[in-house]
């Protein structure tokens, strides 16, 4: 395989693995606070609901799932372009929009569709280009 | 103005805090192999970059301006406003971290912004 292939293929991996991992955690965070319940801002409910959250595994699991995407993040920017790569994680927001509709049964509006399709073509023209065009570091 | 001021202040800090990343892990030099190890390596490299330190503030700023846009402006407005940002990564790219943004990267990253200002306004 070519050194420009394998950079990109390593770059399409990279990027899913980012995307899919902070979806999940975003996801698993939402659920999370929906089983600890409605936070009131006030001292003692407060208190509980902060403990409630360090207390719930989907929480933990969730924030891991976070800094696992940035930690891929930070990997992908140590050859790929950084106006390659940002375009890329706003893929989550079609992921969301997808998720939305199949697991979550929500409705999501035609606007909303135009809106993911463009993201997606702008994504696929962005993948179209060489991931790095600044000199490899030696 | 006083909105306007923070959508600025939101795009332009997370913007110049992803470059300085870009500028650490470049610095700090891609992993030899995409395995654990010379992964985890790589990531102890990152972590004690100066640039790496120098962008947590400005992500920080990010962050706790676009919580406050969000006490003022809803989340409608929020999410496609900060779009703008895909635009300024790519003139940051271009003209500090020297990358060559050519009229199909430069497309897709204006689809981008479109895009996402229509899935969160519509």
């Amino acid at each position: 395989m070519s050194s420009s292939a394998h950079v990109r293929k390593k770059t399409l991996i990279l990027a899913t693995l980012m995307v899919s991992c902070n979806t999940a955690a975003q996801l698993l965070l939402r659920h999370g606070m929906l089983q600890i319940g409605s936070v009131r801002l006030h001292g003692h409910d407060l208190l509980a609901a902060f403990l409630k959250t360090v207390a719930s595994g989907t929480i933990w699991i969730g924030i891991a799932g976070l800094l696992g995407a940035f930690a891929v993040y930070m990997t992908l920017l140590s050859w790929a372009d950084y106006s390659y790569v940002q375009p890329a994680t706003s893929l989550g927001y079609a992921l969301v929009a997808l998720l939305g509709v199949t697991v979550l049964g929500e409705h999501v509006t035609l606007v909303r569709w135009f809106g993911v399709a463009l993201i997606c073509s702008g994504v696929a023209l962005v993948g179209r280009t060489e991931p790095r065009t600044t000199k490899r570091r030696l | 103005m006083r909105v306007a001021l923070f959508v600025a202040l939101v795009v332009l800090s997370s913007t110049y805090g992803e470059i300085l990343i870009t500028m650490g892990m470049k610095q700090a030099g891609e992993p030899e192999r995409l395995r654990p190890r010379p992964v985890l390596r790589f990531l102890g490299r990152a972590l004690r970059n100066g640039y790496f330190w120098a962008a947590i503030p400005l992500l920080a700023l990010s962050f706790y301006a676009m919580l406050a846009l969000l006490s003022w402006a809803p989340v409608s407005f929020v999410v496609p406003a900060t779009a703008l940002s895909y635009a300024v990564g790519a003139l940051g790219g271009r003209f500090l971290l020297g990358e060559r943004v050519d009229a199909v990267r430069w497309t897709g990253v204006l689809l981008v912004c479109v895009g996402v200002a229509l899935a969160w306004a519509g």
